[in-house]
């Protein structure tokens, strides 16, 4: 395609104050993470170039763990955010009475300000008086009361639910449309076959479903990779580091302790990271679009 | 969407009734906490910490809601500050993007998939990962403890969702109407502005609405660190207020939560179409 060079200028007066501004605000920095995490930056008026100290330091301390225990929870929150997910899709999908207010019922946590919704979480895994433990005493299914967010291993689940709380209706309201965008007269021509309601949802619905999916569940990866909200109101990282990932244990060494440095070094791991999912959702993005248009 | 039920979708009564106790299900997951919270913020503050657990409120009130604009007076202008904040980052974000996105819609060129990719690759990196440079870079700037400080990161973090949905709303626009408005002998920055922006208002406005939504949920980590001036902060770092040195005023932090979420509430009643198809946008394929 011949582009004129007139066209060609104007295109990039249009684009410029956004790519000057992303460039300023995101590329910079990004590149000033890189530089920082080689020097013992911080508080001081002095900085020096340190080379891998900051990295080998990172080795030397739990960060291992903490790497793990990021994936352990990034994985388990975004697993039961597609599994709850594509269930509230289909039932939302059901052609009922209702259902527009229904669909309107599953906003809130989405666009309520997260830090509202995590401190209604946070009341309600109070142990002594939280709905949670409250209810589960009442009903006799637990003993005594639990504080949800004093113990590690209970604390790890309740920052996992939390997060697929807030992250749920995205993933319904994506899935749903995905839901409906799939041919009508498919389902007619199967329910003219016989095909039953189950059947015609696991032959027709599903497999179509599956692009969407892949999808939903990298920018998700993604999304809750970087969580900071939910586990910093809830617990801090804490108790003992039993929440701590590794956006939080950046956050806390680089703006708690000032060490600007060894904060920049975990950063620079974050980001390593973040930019294999990211190879792997266009990746996968552009390989599912190629099949689509092979079709 | 079917306009009127066809056979195909007419249940049996114990479909319906799964249906029915699923939706209940899902529905309760999602509104529990704000069921609960309404009621904390309807308990005496003496009745919130008693054991047994209750989860009606005996002798509730809505005494809450008003000793909450006493117990913290700045809390009015902590919303304020939340919608100032929004409704500037909407329209720097709407300014930058509307531009960039035509610029996306209409013109191939060199590199220009390569760098819409970089646009969307900015929404890898969460602020989280690069508060350290943004610090410096706003000690710099000189605008830390000032609403800039807020408003700047927030803007460059909303703009790749935005440059992607307004370029997915342009590119529906027929090319013809370009070439005609150019024929007629239109410059480039005529049939913009009298062409294209016209009839991309309702993008435009889809895209406004989820970038003031979004900026106005999220303003939590920019203000927590970039922010330490009790007159500058938003809503969710503001609420931190009713956590006194001793225990947390519960109940009339949910009730503040609550004055603090009807705005988004009604925004959801009255743009739910809009917001269901901003948030879809780019996930089905015309």
């Amino acid at each position: 395609m011949n582009v004129q060079r007139s066209t060609l200028i104007f295109a990039w007066i249009l684009l410029l104050p956004a790519v000057l501004y992303v460039v300023v605000i995101v590329a910079y920095p990004l590149l000033d993470t890189f530089i920082l995490s080689f020097t013992d930056a911080s508080l001081k008026k002095t900085t020096n170039w340190v080379g891998w100290i900051n990295y080998e330091k990172i080795f030397n301390t739990t960060f291992a763990e903490v790497i793990i225990r990021t994936f352990v929870w990034t994985f388990f929150s975004v697993a039961i955010k597609m599994i709850i997910g594509v269930f509230g899709a289909c039932m939302l999908n059901a052609a009922v009475p209702g259902r527009a207010l229904f669909r309107v019922l599953t906003m809130p946590p989405w666009i309520v300000p997260m830090a509202i919704g995590i401190f209604m979480w946070g009341w309600m895994y109070n142990g002594q008086f939280g709905m949670i433990s409250g209810v589960l005493q009442n009903w006799g299914i637990i003993d005594g009361p639990i504080a949800f967010l004093a113990r590690g291993s209970t604390a790890f689940w309740a920052t996992i639910i939390t997060d697929v709380w807030i992250g749920v209706p995205l993933v319904t309201l994506y899935m749903l449309a995905a839901m409906q965008a799939v041919p009508q007269d498919l389902y007619e021509a199967a329910w003219t076959d016989g095909a039953g309601r189950f059947y015609r949802f696991r032959r027709i619905t599903l497999p179509l479903l599956i692009p969407s999916l892949i999808t939903m569940s990298m920018l998700s990866l993604i999304a809750t990779f970087n969580s900071f909200d939910i586990i910093w109101i809830l617990t801090q990282g804490g108790p003992n580091g039993e929440t701590t990932t590794m956006i939080i244990d950046t956050y806390r060494t680089a703006i708690g302790s000032k060490k600007y440095g060894e904060g920049a070094a975990r950063a620079v791991l974050i980001c390593i990271f973040l930019s294999i999912f990211c190879l792997a959702y266009f990746r996968v993005t552009s390989r599912l679009s190629a099949g689509e248009s092979n079709r | 969407m079917s306009t009127q039920p066809a056979m195909i979708n007419r249940y049996r009564w114990y479909e319906l009734i799964s249906i029915y106790a699923g939706i209940f299900l899902f529905l309760t997951f999602i509104l529990a906490p704000f069921v609960e919270g309404f009621l904390v913020s309807l308990k005496p503050l003496g009745l919130l910490f008693t054991s047994p657990y209750k989860f009606w409120p005996e002798n509730g009130s809505f005494a809450a809601y008003r000793t909450m604009w006493v117990s913290v007076p700045g809390f009015a202008r902590y919303i304020f500050n939340s919608f100032f904040i929004s409704i500037i980052v909407t329209a720097i974000v709407l300014i930058l993007v509307v531009p960039a996105s035509y610029a996306f819609a209409r013109f191939t060129f060199r590199g220009s998939g390569l760098l819409l990719g970089a646009f969307l690759a900015v929404n890898m990196f969460s602020g989280a990962v690069l508060l350290i440079p943004l610090f410096r870079l706003m000690r710099t700037f000189g605008v830390l403890n000032t609403y800039f400080a807020m408003i700047v990161p927030g803007v460059a973090f909303l703009i790749p969702s935005a440059i992607w949905l307004l370029r997915t709303y342009m590119m529906r626009i027929p090319r013809e109407l370009d070439e005609a408005a150019f024929v007629d002998g239109a410059s480039h920055f005529y049939t913009l502005r009298r062409v294209i922006l016209p009839i991309a208002m309702p993008g435009i406005t889809v895209v406004a609405i989820t970038t003031f939504i979004g900026s106005y949920a999220q303003q939590f980590i920019f203000a927590l660190t970039f922010n330490s001036k009790t007159e500058y902060m938003p809503l969710p770092v503001g609420l931190f207020a009713y956590f006194g040195r001793q225990e947390v005023i519960w109940n009339e932090l949910m009730a503040a939560s609550f004055v603090g979420i009807t705005p988004a509430i009604i925004v959801i009643f009255f743009l739910q179409r809009y917001l269901v198809s901003g948030l879809t946008a780019g996930a089905v394929k015309q």
